[in-house]
């Protein structure tokens, strides 16, 4: 994470016992994708534009913009990801280990900056996270 | 920052709470009873899960003759409006369910 830099990044990584190939799969063709992250029309190729489409909720329609950026087949992967005024950039990282792949996901572009304006919007995010009970029990 | 976040992440992932906090920040002013009324459970439970709510800072509470009136403190969101914050719980929920569905594909 950069604190000197004008943006903030997000790093969520974790070791899967799968191929990178396989897991490149499940990040890249759009019916798998549906499945763990969202509803989609996304296909691996540069400068492709989609949607990933949520059950909107009070304050947000559900939809968020994307275009591809990066594809690199069973390594990287990276494509804009805007929403509510968020603009940022989604880079996923494969890299093989001995039991498997370690996957890097990166999400940078945060604002310290951008802040009041979107607060009724975010509540009606927060709700679409909103399997709270499930990201509460984690936090303990 | 993060014992806040986890207090106001608690405090809200109960429906029952959640919609007695949305109807205090939408309504306004209320008392104990005023909500019993209408959450559909009993007062102790109510008063419960006012306290659970006012531990987070999510509401106050104002003494007035033999009754207690609760108002919302909407900016005890603060710490859960914070988009980072917000896509790291999101992104961490996803990768679940990526590893979920990798399982899946073995078989």
């Amino acid at each position: 994470m950069t604190n000197t830099a004008p943006t903030r990044t997000l790093v969520v990584e974790r070791e899967l016992p799968h191929s990178p190939e396989k897991v490149w799969h499940a990040l890249t063709q759009s019916s798998l994708m549906e499945e763990w992250l969202m509803k989609n029309d996304f296909q691996p190729v540069v400068g492709h534009r989609f949607n990933f489409r949520a059950t909107p909720v009070p304050n947000w329609n559900g939809v968020i913009d994307g275009e591809v950026l990066v594809v690199e087949p069973n390594s990287r992967l990276a494509y804009s990801w805007g929403s509510m005024g968020l603009e940022s950039v989604v880079t996923w990282t494969l890299t093989p280990t001995k039991g498997g792949t370690h996957v890097r996901m990166e999400q940078s572009g945060f604002r310290a900056e951008e802040d009041a304006n979107y607060k009724g919007a975010r509540y009606g995010w927060t709700k679409f996270i909103g399997d709270l009970e499930r990201v509460v029990g984690r936090l303990d | 920052m993060q014992a806040v976040t986890n207090d106001v992440f608690k405090a809200l992932a109960d429906p029952t709470r959640r919609a007695i906090f949305e109807r205090l920040a939408r309504d306004g002013e209320q008392t104990v009873h005023a909500l019993t009324d209408r959450a559909g459970v009993s007062q102790p439970a109510v008063s419960k899960h006012l306290g659970i709510l006012k531990h987070a800072k999510l509401v106050r509470d104002r003494r007035e003759g033999r009754e207690t009136h609760y108002s919302a403190q909407p900016q005890a969101l603060a710490p859960m409006l914070d988009w980072m914050s917000l896509y790291g719980a999101f992104w961490r929920e996803r990768f679940d369910q990526l590893e979920n569905l990798l399982k899946r594909m073995d078989k």
